[in-house]
């Protein structure tokens, strides 16, 4: 289990780096199915997983100027009702309920990417792709 | 810019910070898929650094989304290390290969897994 769980961080934080998909698609389901964990456990564990990935994304992003700091700043600040009523939401739902919203939600990030996917250029060689940017 | 512009602004990045907040603190994911598109499309947002900027709000977002989660008792920490450190080598390799590979197989083999484990997800 351990190993299988160091596999899926690693998996999760490659595929994040290589195409922009964030972490915590995969850390959710990877801690329900090979851990056992709840939906409730599994997603709030998550959060704390992608703090550190999140860091180290934003300074390899912001060494090569990406990062709009101060709107950032904001974004973040800005999230904190938002997200204080979401784990709230998350609560109030039972595990059930929850874990098929994040199914469809997985279904529909896989959607997200295949239509951006489909519509980029020609592939060649990539110019610095920033990593984790969504999910 | 104008003032007028300026509270425009501020306002769409408030809704965008709200709703990226939400989604994160409902499923548990850092909130790019809701921050990235709407910072192209409603601020003017290349999707170069809507990608980096939004990285660097989800340290916020997943930061106190994760706290709130702690108060609930819901927080694995051992966890979190065991998944999430493996996850930074990821990203540093990840990033490292984007600049060498052609992404676009490895994205549609991605959806695929996501589309599988979303089915396994809802067997369970």
């Amino acid at each position: 289990m351990t190993i299988a769980l160091i596999a899926i961080g690693v998996a999760a934080g490659v595929l994040a780096g290589l195409l922009g998909v964030g972490g915590g698609v995969l850390f959710v389901p990877g801690l329900v199915i090979v851990v056992g964990l709840g939906q409730h456990q599994a997603e709030a564990t998550s959060l704390l997983a992608i703090i550190p990935v999140a860091i180290v994304g934003t300074w390899r992003q912001d060494r090569y100027g990406n990062v709009r700091r101060r709107d950032a700043l904001l974004l973040g600040l800005l999230s904190v009702v938002g997200a204080a009523a979401g784990v709230a939401l998350a609560n109030a739902l039972s595990g059930r309920v929850l874990r098929d919203a994040f199914a469809a939600l997985m279904v529909g990030i896989a959607a997200q990417l295949v239509r951006k996917t489909l519509r980029e250029q020609a592939p060649g060689a990539i110019a610095e792709k920033p990593a984790s940017g969504r999910g | 810019m104008t003032a007028e512009r300026s509270a425009q602004r501020t306002v769409r990045l408030m809704a965008i910070g709200t709703s990226a907040g939400l989604f994160s603190g409902l499923f548990g994911v850092g909130g790019g898929s809701v921050i990235v598109p709407l910072l192209v499309l409603w601020l003017s947002y290349g999707e170069r650094e809507a990608t980096a900027t939004s990285l660097a709000a989800i340290v916020f977002i997943a930061g106190f989304a994760a706290t709130v989660q702690g108060l609930y008792g819901n927080v694995d920490v051992g966890y979190a290390a065991l998944i999430g450190v493996p996850a930074v080598g990821g990203v540093l390799l990840g990033t490292w290969l984007a600049q060498r590979l052609r992404t676009r197989s490895i994205a549609l083999l991605f959806a695929l897994v996501l589309m599988a484990s979303a089915v396994e997800l809802v067997l369970r």
